[in-house]
C-alpha cells in the first residue's frame, strides 16, 4: 500500500467518515447512534425553546420520573433479544404496588413486604416462562394471559386506591441524596442505575449474556452450540418479572400508594423504549444502555410537552408512536441492506 | 357421528365450556333459557349476551381473518375509539343531530376514516414488512392520542336518537347490534367460505413467500384482510358509543382488543395462522360474553372476571399447545388408530 503523504489527511478523514457511516449502517450500532442524535436533538429543541431547559434539575428528574421504566425497560430488553416480547408488565407492575399497599396497610413490615413483592413477581416470570418454553406457546398470548391474571387480581385485592403511610416508604420516597448544589437524585434512581449496572455487566461479561445474544440471533443454532437455551428462554422472563415487581416498588416510592388501574398501558412505554433503544425485535441485537437511552427520549418529549402548557397530554402517545414507527422502518431498512 | 371425530373437532373443547357456562347459569338462575317479548322487543339472558356479546364478535370476525394469515391486529381497540369520536364530533358538529342524514354521514365518514387506518396496517404488515404486533402496536398507541385529539380531551355526550338505535334499538323485535353482528359474520362467511378467498388467505398465513410463488397476491391479501379488521373495528365502536350515547377516546374499547384475540383463540383458530374457523369464533365470542354474564349471576364480584379470563386463555391454550397435543398423539397412537400428528405439531418441529 503506497499512499502519498499530502494526501494522508484526507485519505484519513475519509477513513474516519467510512468507520461513522458504517457504524450508523449496521444493525447492531446504527439505531443506537441514532437515538443518541435523538436525544442531543430533542434536548437542543427543548433548550432552544425554553429558558433553563438544559439545566441539571431537569436532566436529573428525567431520571428521577423515570426510574421505574428504566428498570421495566431493562428486563424488557432481556426478554426482546432472545426475540420474545412481555406484555405484562404494566399489569405486573401494578400488581406489585397494589401488594405493596395492602400488605403495608395491614401491618405488615417494608423489610418483608419488598423481597416478597420480587420472589412473587419472579415466580410469575418463571410460570410465563414455563409456560412458553414446555407448552410452546406465543411469547405474546402467554403474558397476555399473565397480564389479565395481574391485573384481575389486582381488582381482587382492591378496587379502590390504597395510600402508603408505611415510615420505610415514605422516607425512601422523600430522601433526596444530594450531588452538590440544587443536584439532588432519589434512591429510586440509584436503584434503577444498579440494575442497569448488573444488566450490562449480564448480558456482555457472562454466559447468561452471551446465551441470550445468541437465542436472539438463532434459537436452533444456540442449541446446536450447546448453549442451555431452555433455561435462558425460562431465565428472561423471570428477569422481567423481577424488574416488573421492582419496579413496582420503585413507582410506589414515586406514587406513594397503590392503584389497580395504575400504569395502563406502561407496557407499550416499556417496548417503546427498547425499540428506540436500538434492540431489533427480532432479538440479537441491542443494548441495554440504548434501552436506558430510549427511556431517556420519552422522558425529553414528555417534559418537553409539559413545558410547553398547550399541548396537550395525549401529543405524548402521538408522538411515542411516530416514533416507534421511524425506528422499525429504520431497522427494517438496517437489517435489509445487511442481508 | 363417529365419537372419536366428535373428540378430535376444533369445536368440540369450546362448545363442551359454552355448555358448561349455561348449566352454571341454570343452576344459578332458573330462569336463564327463557325469552319474553315485551312491547314487540326480545328479551331475556340470551338475548343480553348476544347484544353485549355483539361488538366482540364483530371484531373477533376480523380478528380471525388476520390472524389465518399469521397476524395480529393490536390496534383494533383504538380504530373503535377514533370512529367513535368521528362520528360524535360530527353529530355534535352539525346543526341538526337528530336528523338520519347527519347520522349518516358521521356514519360514513367513521368508517372511511378506519379504511385508511385499516390500509396503513396493511401497508407496513405488507409492504414494508413489519411484523404485524408490532406494525399495528403502533396504531395501538398513536390511535388513542388520535382519539384524544379528535373529542379534544372530552367526553363527548351526543343526543341524536338515529345515532342510539345502532346500538340500542331493535328490528323485528332484534336488537340491532345482533343483527348487525349477524350481517358481518354471515358476509364474511360466505365471502371467504363460498369462493377461494378463504383458502388463499390460509395459504399465506402458511408461507406467505410460497404463495406468492404460487401466483397468490400475498400482498393485497393482506392489506385486504388488516383494512376489513379495522373496518369491523369501527362498526363496533360505533355500536359501543351509541350504547354509551357518548365518546370517550380513552375508554371506548379499552381490552377489546384482548377479548377478540381471545375469541378467535378459543375457537380453535391457531396464532401460527394458516387455519381458521369463524364458527368457532363465534362460539369463542359468546364464551367469553357467557362467562362475563355467569360471574354476575352467580355473585362472584365482577373485578374478578379478568382473573377467570386469564384462567380460560391458559387452560385453551395448554390445551391447544403442540405438547399436550403430542402427549395426547402418543396416546391414540399407542391405542392403534393414531394420526400422525397435528398440523400445529409438525409446524412447530419444522420452524
Amino acid at each position: 500500500m503506497s499512499i502519498d503523504t499530502s494526501s494522508a489527511p484526507v485519505d484519513a478523514g475519509r477513513r474516519l467518515l467510512g468507520r461513522v457511516s458504517s457504524a450508523f449502517t449496521s444493525p447492531k450500532y446504527g439505531p443506537v447512534l441514532v437515538t443518541l442524535v435523538l436525544l442531543v436533538a430533542v434536548f437542543l429543541i427543548g433548550g432552544s425553546r425554553y429558558r433553563g431547559f438544559v439545566s441539571g434539575p431537569v436532566i436529573l428528574n428525567l431520571f428521577v420520573d423515570n426510574a421505574y421504566l428504566i428498570v421495566l425497560a431493562v428486563g424488557m430488553t432481556f426478554v426482546i433479544l432472545t426475540g420474545g416480547i412481555d406484555l405484562s408488565v404494566g399489569a405486573v407492575l401494578a400488581l406489585s404496588t397494589m401488594i405493596a399497599a395492602s400488605l403495608l396497610q395491614s401491618g405488615w413490615s417494608a423489610s418483608v413486604v419488598i423481597p416478597l413483592i420480587l420472589v412473587l413477581t419472579s415466580v410469575l416470570g418463571l410460570l410465563v416462562g414455563l409456560m412458553i418454553h414446555v407448552f410452546k406457546i406465543q411469547p405474546f398470548i402467554a403474558t397476555l394471559a399473565a397480564m389479565f391474571l395481574a391485573r384481575g387480581l389486582c381488582y381482587v385485592i382492591s378496587k379502590d386506591s390504597i395510600s402508603i403511610t408505611d415510615p420505610v416508604f415514605v422516607g425512601l420516597a422523600q430522601t433526596r441524596i444530594s450531588l452538590g448544589g440544587r443536584l439532588s437524585i432519589t434512591a429510586s434512581v440509584v436503584i434503577a442505575l444498579l440494575v442497569v449496572l448488573a444488566a450490562f455487566l449480564v448480558l456482555h461479561y457472562s454466559r447468561l449474556g452471551r446465551t441470550v445474544y445468541a437465542i436472539g440471533g438463532g434459537e436452533q443454532s444456540g442449541m446446536l452450540m450447546g448453549l442451555p437455551v431452555a433455561r435462558t428462554k425460562v431465565l428472561v422472563y423471570v428477569i422481567s418479572g423481577f424488574c416488573s415487581g421492582l419496579a413496582g416498588v420503585l413507582f410506589t416510592f414515586y406514587t406513594l400508594s397503590g392503584y389497580s388501574l395504575t400504569a395502563v398501558g406502561t407496557e407499550l412505554d416499556a417496548i417503546a423504549a427498547v425499540v428506540i433503544g436500538g434492540t431489533l425485535l427480532t432479538g440479537g441485537y441491542g443494548f441495554v444502555l440504548g434501552s436506558v437511552l430510549g427511556v431517556l427520549v420519552l422522558g425529553t418529549i414528555q417534559t418537553i410537552i409539559t413545558f410547553e402548557g398547550t399541548l396537550s397530554s395525549w401529543w405524548t402517545r402521538i408522538f411515542i408512536g411516530a416514533l416507534l414507527l421511524v425506528f422499525i422502518v429504520l431497522q427494517k431498512v438496517l437489517t435489509a441492506r445487511r442481508r | 357421528m363417529n365419537l372419536s371425530r366428535m373428540f378430535s373437532s376444533r369445536l368440540f373443547w369450546p362448545v363442551v365450556m359454552l355448555l358448561v357456562l349455561f348449566i352454571i347459569n341454570l343452576v344459578a338462575f332458573p330462569g336463564f333459557f327463557s325469552l319474553e317479548v315485551k312491547n314487540g322487543h326480545l328479551f331475556g339472558s340470551l338475548v343480553d349476551i348476544a347484544r353485549n356479546g355483539a361488538p366482540t364478535l364483530i371484531i373477533a370476525v376480523g380478528m380471525t381473518l388476520v390472524i389465518a394469515t399469521r397476524g395480529i391486529d393490536l390496534s383494533v381497540g383504538a380504530v373503535c375509539a377514533i370512529a367513535g369520536a368521528v362520528a360524535c364530533s360530527i353529530i355534535l358538529g352539525s346543526p341538526e343531530p337528530g336528523s338520519i342524514g347527519t347520522v349518516a354521514v358521521a356514519v360514513i365518514a367513521a368508517l372511511l376514516i378506519a379504511l385508511v387506518l385499516g390500509l396503513w396496517n396493511g401497508f407496513l404488515v405488507a409492504v414494508l414488512g413489519i411484523q404485524p404486533i408490532i406494525a399495528t402496536l403502533i396504531l395501538m398507541t398513536a390511535g388513542r392520542g388520535a382519539a384524544m385529539l379528535i373529542t379534544e380531551g372530552q367526553i363527548l355526550t351526543v343526543n341524536s336518537p338515529p345515532f342510539k338505535v345502532i346500538g340500542s334499538g331493535f328490528v323485528l323485535g332484534v336488537p340491532v347490534s345482533v343483527v348487525i353482528a349477524a350481517v358481518i359474520f354471515a358476509a364474511a362467511a360466505l365471502l371467504t367460505r363460498r369462493t377461494a378467498l378463504g383458502l388463499l388467505i390460509e395459504s399465506v398465513g402458511i408461507n406467505p413467500e410460497a404463495s406468492r410463488q404460487a401466483g397468490v397476491r400475498s400482498r393485497g391479501l393482506l392489506v385486504t384482510v388488516y383494512t376489513f379488521s379495522a373496518f369491523s373495528a369501527a362498526i363496533a365502536g360505533l355500536i359501543l358509543t351509541s350504547n354509551q350515547t357518548a365518546a370517550d377516546a380513552n375508554n371506548t374499547g379499552l381490552f377489546i382488543e384482548l377479548d377478540a384475540i381471545l375469541a378467535v383463540v378459543i375457537g380453535g383458530t391457531s396464532l401460527a395462522g394458516g387455519r381458521y374457523s369463524l364458527l368457532g369464533t363465534l362460539v369463542g365470542a359468546l364464551v367469553i360474553q357467557t362467562l362475563v354474564t355467569t360471574v354476575y349471576t352467580v355473585g362472584i364480584p365482577p373485578i374478578a372476571t379478568m382473573v377467570f379470563k386469564a384462567a380460560v386463555v391458559t387452560a385453551v391454550c395448554l390445551l391447544q399447545s403442540p405438547t399436550t397435543n403430542a402427549a395426547f398423539g402418543r396416546r391414540r397412537r399407542s391405542l392403534g388408530r393414531g394420526r400422525p400428528g397435528t398440523r400445529t405439531a409438525e409446524r412447530a418441529s419444522v420452524s
